[in-house]
């Protein structure tokens, strides 16, 4: 088991690595430098070489890489060139707007499409199942942002009951007054995410309920019930926590496309004006530690299975 | 029940012949010039001349939503072969050789896939000038990793059946077994992959489009539609609505076949396969 742990830490330190080299590779491969991203500024060469001197961005790559990568280690991620402050504080100005927004939506999809996978798998070929079935596919189908605008039309303009943007309105801090703004943006990421947890939580329900222990459960007389919260789920669980896991470069995803529609003010829509805008600083930090972010919960993910399965941790 | 499966099958064939005649033949079926505009009807409702409505130039929507089908047809196609035949090539040189070129690979799929390919592919665009070709290849290059590690996962299986070790047996290369007896095996598992990959580069397309990072105006696109529908939602209701059903249409279409595929070549009563997904 330690052997296992250590192999996969090593793991993810050579993929952080190679995420940090690519990222600066993109970067660099930008043309010309980011003084150049606004074409309409008119700058003294002289000066721009100044400039360049004094952020290093004269040396070679590899020295350039290395002096990023220790300013990194010192917490140090630039400052954004748009609002010329550091990058981590913008960040985190923004993170509870968003951590507002996608961790009801996250923990709603997912209660949901446990609930009704669940239903449609003890119920496989019926019509409940061939419904959700066709549901949803047509849920993986929708552009989010497009179903979003959609929402906005119909219960924003069409039918004026809900608030088509930002997260509160002016001089009104009421708990509800956030609430209402919540509803369509949690709408439409929900609508999205809970269509695929529920094909992976259908097809895992029914890959346990053909085993054998379901049988003999079934042919001992226990309730239907009790043996899909004694034998099914707690069989089901460990494949549907990988799922959840994994599916956080989605919720990513999601959250800049939500809030990109629905204005809100969060670290998404920040991202998305920063790129827009070639704020590469930012765009550098956010890719940075999006993917350390994404490769440390699959390394999370990977210890949460050796403490719910005990079968694991004699496997290796 | 097996007819019903079927036809779902069907249906998204036939949905996606027709878009691909719609898209090839779009001059026939546009009764209007994409690019004209007309100052005195701009954002006309849907009517007997335009089907669509018109948009803030007074171009017709119809005829637009049409000619966008050109660029998310050929994007989505164009963005899956690249992927397809990026991660068949690794994956299977990962598969069948394994040791250094396995660990390299695999390494390098892991990296591709902790970044959010939405973020990626933003990025990605935000810095080069943003060309057909260039969209093509940011979606692509986001899409290959998962099909590498399918492909060297079958690779894996076929490699320790029998067949195989029967043909090098009787002296055939390493190529020759990899190429001619490994490949066309895993020919199902790679088409459900493709079938996925298509709806997935489209949508990815139209994304990047609604952002204002995809393929650039005049030419039409459901996604650059769709950004310059946003600011009339409020007014025009049908500005924002065709351009997106067009894209919900074809991305449908593509997951209907997907699925009659996925369900004629590993259906759900082999749930034994499922547990492959969890032990890696």
């Amino acid at each position: 088991m330690i052997r296992l742990l250590l192999n996969r830490l090593w793991q993810t330190a050579i993929v952080l690595f190679g995420v940090s080299v690519i990222t600066f590779i993109i970067m660099h491969s930008a043309p010309g430098h980011p003084l150049q991203a606004n074409p309409e500024l008119r700058l003294d060469p002289t000066a721009v070489e100044r400039w360049l001197e004094l952020r290093e961005l004269d040396e070679p790559l590899p020295a350039q890489y290395i002096g990023w990568l220790s300013r990194m280690f010192r917490g140090d991620f630039g400052k954004s060139l748009i609002y010329n402050r550091p990058v981590p504080e913008l960040a985190l100005e923004r993170l509870p707007a968003t951590l507002l927004l996608t961790v009801p939506a996250f923990l709603l999809a997912l209660g949901l499409a446990i609930s009704c996978g669940t239903w449609a798998a003890l119920r496989q070929g019926g019509f409940v199942d061939r419904l959700l079935g066709l549901a949803t596919l047509a849920g993986l189908s929708l552009p989010s942002f497009w179903l979003g605008i959609i929402l906005m039309m119909l219960f924003s303009y069409g039918y004026p009951w809900l608030p088509a943007s930002g997260m509160r309105t002016a001089e009104n801090s009421s708990v509800s007054d956030i609430l209402a703004h919540l509803v369509l943006p949690v709408t439409m990421l929900v609508a999205g995410s809970f269509s695929y947890y529920v094909r992976y939580v259908r097809y895992t329900v029914l890959a346990v309920l053909s085993q054998d222990f379901i049988r003999i459960a079934r042919a001992r007389g226990f309730t239907e019930l009790y043996i899909v919260f004694r034998h099914v789920l707690p069989n089901a669980s460990l494949p549907i926590v990988t799922v959840a896991a994994l599916s956080l470069p989605q919720l990513f995803t999601g959250a800049l496309v939500a809030e990109y529609v629905f204005s809100w003010p969060g670290i998404g829509r920040w991202i998305v004006t920063s790129t827009l805008a070639r704020d590469y600083p930012v765009i550098m930090a956010v890719n940075l530690s999006a993917a350390a972010l994404v490769a440390f919960s699959n390394f999370l993910a990977d210890l949460l299975f050796l403490l719910i399965d005990p079968r694991l941790r004699f496997k290796a | 029940m097996k007819r019903q499966q079927g036809a779902e099958l069907y249906l998204g064939i036939a949905l996606i012949l027709l878009l691909t005649v719609l898209a090839v033949f779009s001059p026939l079926f546009a009764n209007y010039d994409p690019h004209q505009t007309d100052a005195k009807r701009w954002l006309q409702s849907p009517g007997e001349e335009h089907f669509f409505g018109t948009d803030r130039l007074g171009r017709d929507i119809y005829s637009r939503v049409v000619y966008g089908a050109r660029v998310s047809l050929a994007v989505g196609f164009l963005a899956m072969l690249f992927s397809i035949t990026v991660g068949t090539a690794l994956g299977a040189l990962a598969g069948y050789f394994g040791g250094f070129a396995d660990q390299l690979i695999m390494r390098l799929t892991d990296i591709v896939l902790v970044y959010p390919a939405m973020l990626l592919a933003l990025t990605l665009a935000a810095i080069f000038e943003p060309a057909i070709w260039l969209v093509v290849l940011v979606i692509g290059a986001t899409g290959w990793p998962a099909v590498a590690r399918l492909v060297r996962g079958e690779i894996l299986r076929l490699k320790s059946l029998e067949f195989a070790a029967a043909s090098r047996m009787l002296g055939a290369s390493h190529w020759r077994v990899l190429l001619i007896h490994l490949l066309p095996n895993a020919f199902g598992p790679i088409l459900v992959a493709a079938t996925v990959a298509v709806p997935a580069a489209i949508l990815t397309e139209a994304g990047l489009g609604y952002f204002g990072l995809g393929i650039q105006p005049p030419i039409p696109t459901w996604g650059n539609m769709l950004r310059e529908a946003q600011n009339y939602i409020r007014h025009a209701w049908w500005y924002a609505t065709f351009p997106g059903a067009a894209i919900f249409i074809t991305v449908f279409a593509f997951h209907l076949m997907g699925e009659g595929f996925r369900q004629r070549l590993d259906p759900d009563s082999q749930p034994g396969r499922g547990r492959r997904a969890y032990y890696h």
